[in-house]
């Protein structure tokens, strides 16, 4: 008891000292706009430090080991001895889109030039467009992340230096999605910390794919925020698909600020990684708005999936909508908490929530904690849970009807995860991922094989 | 001595200033807790040695731990050495028939409805009235002491069958569990006990009535049920508090064990003193229930109307340890006003083959909040465990709060866990059709409200159904419009 007391203290001492150490580092080549934030933040960390299984939200999932480990820290810019345009490729067929490249939470230097972006949008490196256009972000950098009381949000916003820049001005439509493939590559044990904002005016159109991705088969821990501020009457996608290797651990805070009458619709697929902790957070700030929040996982060895999803209905006559699915197997942990939390008078809302997982083996774990909080009366709000097996029944459907018992297993999985692919909206990603989900799921390496690299 | 004589009478003479309160005579200690009050507690009662080490472990314990903040509940910081941990009627004569009973302490009851003669001889129920935690009457002892079962206040039990108390106290709620099962443990006042032998239904529903009634005196029951093999028991719980305009604090523990193949079933209907409509006053109820399935094929059913206290903080659950033993959980939690109720269960899977229900049923009105909170927790070694859970939760009024915070831990593949909940409100169309057939927007709700609440209030014993239901029509009073 004692002892993970000290530890706790010691983990978190770590991240003071590093901060005090690298304090002018940190601003070195920095807008003022992330500098100003950076002491408020550490103060804010400090005081909580890294989360442990008594942080009632962080119950499931112990970071203090992670975050206790060493690590290098990426807190300037270093240059990449090969040319990452070559060395990754995304293969999904058919999905043309706009690509740059970040490796370890910093914008690749070398990234080609995105062509044909509709005029007025600008897409980059959070670090370069914080200094060279600061009115920009002026009104925006940080000010969801501010109200969150995590800890590991302070953290970030204390060290942040670059990550993924976008704003589309008003009317635009993104005709192609926004791929954003972010790298981790070293040969060291890696700290990366990433800071990502999507800033989309009224009537936009915008879709944003964000692929993590491991190059090297080294320890490495993640702690990444992105904002995004939805439009009046925008509909913005954004997908997250995590395919890393075993030993990697990351830590994602979104946060999205929904206007009025606009559609978000985002989903999170987590094929492949070590510790992965996502926490989502949606705000519905204007009237007749949708949030679509989908989510699902594959996990078997010692893998841990943790997703943790907070529906704010701060307006009336919203309509959210949260879909999570996991498939466990071996010794792997899963865990979902999704709370829809509707404010006073935010009437006529509806909120719907699901969470469904199957567990392979005995040795798997799910933990799930659905929760309501309720303050208005005119709403139609419900969550279901379950966990269990695949339906015998439906095995034994097919088995009558002379499939082997391993295929229409494989079917009736395949059919689970479908319900959560289905609601992707770009057609070339969701055949992509119902086949990285089969592979996966046949137990060959879903990796997208420009990956297998190392 | 003299000193605290002194100091009794004069905390003794204390009038009442609100509601309906006996005065007899009531004998009780300084405010305040220390080692030295438990050691008095203890000694007034007479108790043997293991009692009070099983008091003071937990005292010391109690003073480590702080007091639980994750509950949804806003509550004003307890003084904890504020209180008067021991209030028993003075004059503890030995009653042959009810005409030598306090002719106050009758008319408290006849104001609460619980005529004892009445009861004794209608109903069939035998009735263990406690009045600020000391029994003063039992019925029915004898019919019960033919068939081998012990039915009686918990003070009796540690005198004359401390073998027992010895072994099964603690057996489910452990001292350390939390902080107010430790402060319960520590200085726990009286309460009931009930044995039912190996092979043995108890012919009748045993029930108990609890009532606060000295003024700034925290009522801390403790009520352990064992039923041996092969043996079925009924037992209701029902409480009600009078007036007073300052919070109260009650903090219960009940223990039951159910061994090989038994059957009990536990019924609650709660109703103390919520507060007035400014949410001034009530009774701040922080219950810790806990049944533990032991033998294999056991059952262990709660059901619970809540209506009343101002803050309810209560989970009353089952360890399913037993291969194919079974939990079970009804509530319908009303609360109206400022009232605020966290309340819920958890279900403990541990043997092969268990099954679990939780049907939850919370209604808030006026200013309230009500939320549910539940664990259900498989652990690996339960296999084919099941559970159904279902919260269902009713807003009357937009000014109030419905939550729910489910925990579900699941560690055996063979598993099969469902949890639902739906929040709505009370349709204007349903009203509407209502107010067109002749019934009034009040009667309305009031039907709706339990034709909501049917399914639990079905799970109750006969009499308490009838109690329940107009309970709810009246918790419901002034909420309308």
């Amino acid at each position: 008891m004692t002892q993970t007391r000290i530890n706790k203290k010691a983990v978190s001492e770590k991240y003071s000292e590093l901060y005090k150490e690298k304090r002018s580092l940190l601003d070195e080549g920095s807008s003022p706009l992330l500098n100003r934030m950076r002491d408020v933040s550490m103060k804010r960390f400090e005081q909580v430090g890294v989360p442990g299984f008594k942080n009632e939200d962080y119950k499931y999932t112990n970071l203090e080991r992670v975050f206790g480990k060493e690590y290098r820290h990426v807190l300037a810019y270093e240059t990449v001895d090969v040319d990452l345009n070559e060395v990754f490729q995304c293969d999904v067929p058919q999905l043309d889109t706009y690509t740059v490249l970040l490796i370890n939470g910093w914008y690749y230097a070398r990234n080609l030039q995105l062509e044909g972006l509709p005029e007025g949008v600008v897409a980059g490196s959070l670090k370069q467009i914080s200094n060279e256009q600061p009115e920009l972000l002026e009104n925006y950098l940080n000010r969801q992340a501010a109200l969150s009381n995590d800890p590991l949000v302070a953290l970030n916003t204390a060290f942040a230096k670059d990550g993924f820049f976008l704003y589309v001005p008003e009317g635009v439509k993104l005709e192609k999605p926004i791929q954003v493939i972010n790298l981790t590559r070293g040969q060291e044990a890696t700290f990366s910390t990433q800071r990502n904002l999507i800033i989309t005016g009224a009537k936009t159109e915008a879709k944003v794919i964000f692929c993590d991705h491991t190059l090297s088969s080294i320890d490495c821990l993640g702690n990444n925020v992105t904002e995004v501020f939805v439009g009046d009457g925008a509909v913005v996608d954004v997908y997250t698909i995590q395919n890393q290797n075993n030993k990697s651990n990351s830590v994602n805070s979104s946060f999205f600020k929904v206007g009025e009458k606009s559609n978000l619709l985002s989903g999170v697929a987590c094929l492949h990684g070590g510790l992965i902790r996502n926490n989502l957070v949606v705000s519905l700030d204007g009237e007749h708005s949708e949030a679509g929040v989908f989510g699902m996982s594959f996990t078997d060895k010692r893998q841990h999936v943790d997703n943790f999803t907070n529906i704010l209905h701060n307006k009336a006559n919203c309509l959210s909508n949260q879909l999570y699915k996991n498939v466990l197997d071996e010794d792997s942990v899963g865990a979902f908490t999704g709370r829809i939390h509707v404010a006073r008078d935010a009437q006529k809302t509806n909120a719907f929530q699901r969470n469904n997982n199957v567990l392979l083996t005995d040795t798997a774990k799910m933990n799930t904690k659905p929760q309501l909080i309720i303050d208005a009366d005119d709403v139609k709000c419900s969550h279901g849970a379950t966990v269990g097996q695949i339906d015998l029944d439906a095995l034994f459907y097919m088995r009558a009807r002379g499939i082997n018992e391993n295929d229409a297993r494989m079917m009736l999985m395949n059919a689970f995860a479908h319900e959560v692919v289905q609601e992707i909206r770009v057609e070339a990603l969701r055949d992509r991922i119902d086949e990285l989900v089969e592979k996966r799921l046949k137990g060959e390496l879903a990796k997208c094989h420009s990956c297998d690299i190392n | 001595m003299e000193e605290q004589d002194k100091i009794l009478h004069e905390v003794t003479s204390k009038e009442y200033e609100f509601g309906f309160s006996s005065d007899f005579d009531m004998d009780t200690i300084p405010k305040g807790l220390n080692e030295d009050v438990i050691r008095v507690i203890s000694a007034k009662k007479e108790e043997p040695e293991f009692m009070l080490n099983f008091r003071l472990e937990a005292f010391r314990k109690w003073q480590k731990m702080t007091m639980p903040d994750w509950a949804y509940l806003k509550i004003p910081p307890i003084d904890f050495q504020e209180i008067i941990y021991y209030a028993a009627p003075k004059k503890k004569p030995q009653y042959e028939s009810l005409d030598e009973i306090d002719p106050d302490l009758l008319e408290t009851f006849n104001k609460l409805g619980i005529p004892l003669e009445e009861q004794k001889i209608l109903s069939g129920v035998a009735v263990d009235a406690v009045i600020d935690s000391v029994s003063v009457k039992t019925t029915f002892k004898e019919t019960l002491a033919e068939k081998g079962i012990i039915f009686c206040s918990f003070s009796e039990a540690v005198k004359e069958h401390p073998d027992l108390i010895q072994k099964y106290l603690g057996m489910s709620v452990p001292v350390t569990d939390n902080f107010f099962a430790a402060l319960n443990s520590a200085v726990f006042s009286d309460g009931s006990f009930c044995y039912i032998p190996k092979g043995v239904k108890c012919p009748m529903e045993l029930s108990t009535y609890f009532r606060i009634n000295a003024s700034g005196t925290g009522q801390f029951e403790r009520t352990l049920i064992i039923a041996d093999d092969d043996s079925q028991v009924s037992y209701l719980e029902g409480c009600t508090a009078p007036m007073r305009d300052e919070n109260q604090l009650h903090a219960a523990v009940v223990e039951i064990i159910a061994l090989d193949r038994a059957n009990v079933k536990y019924s609650t209907v709660q109703n103390w003193y919520p507060g007035d409509k400014n949410g001034k006053g009530g009774v701040y109820n922080f219950v810790t229930k806990r049944g533990i399935c032991r033998g294999e094929s056991s059952k262990i059913s709660w059901t619970q109307v809540e209506t009343g206290s101002a803050v309810t903080w209560k989970y009353p659950s089952c360890i399913l340890m037993g291969d194919n033993s079974v939990g079970e959980f009804n509530s319908v939690a009303l609360t109206n006003n400022y009232q605020q109720a966290d309340t819920g269960t958890k279900m403990i899977h541990i043997g092969k083959n268990t099954k679990s229900t939780i049907i939850s049923k919370g209604i808030s009105a006026g200013k309230s909040d009500n939320a549910y909170r539940g664990l259900v927790k498989v652990m690996p070694g339960a296999s084919n465990a099941r559970n159904f859970s279902q919260c269902d939760s009713l807003l009357l009024g937009s000014n109030c709060g419905a939550h729910t915070f489910p925990y579900i831990e699941v560690a055996n593949k063979s598993s099969i866990i469902e949890h639902e909940a739906t929040t709505s409100k009370i349709g204007e169309d349903q009203i509407f059709y209502c107010n067109q057939r002749g019934i009034s927007t009040e009667d309305a709700i009031g039907m709706i409200v339990n034709g909501y609440a049917k399914e639990v209030l079905n799970k109750l014993p006969m009499e308490f159904a009838v109690e329940a239901q107009k309970l709810l029509q009246i918790s419901l009073e002034g909420s309308v419009g």
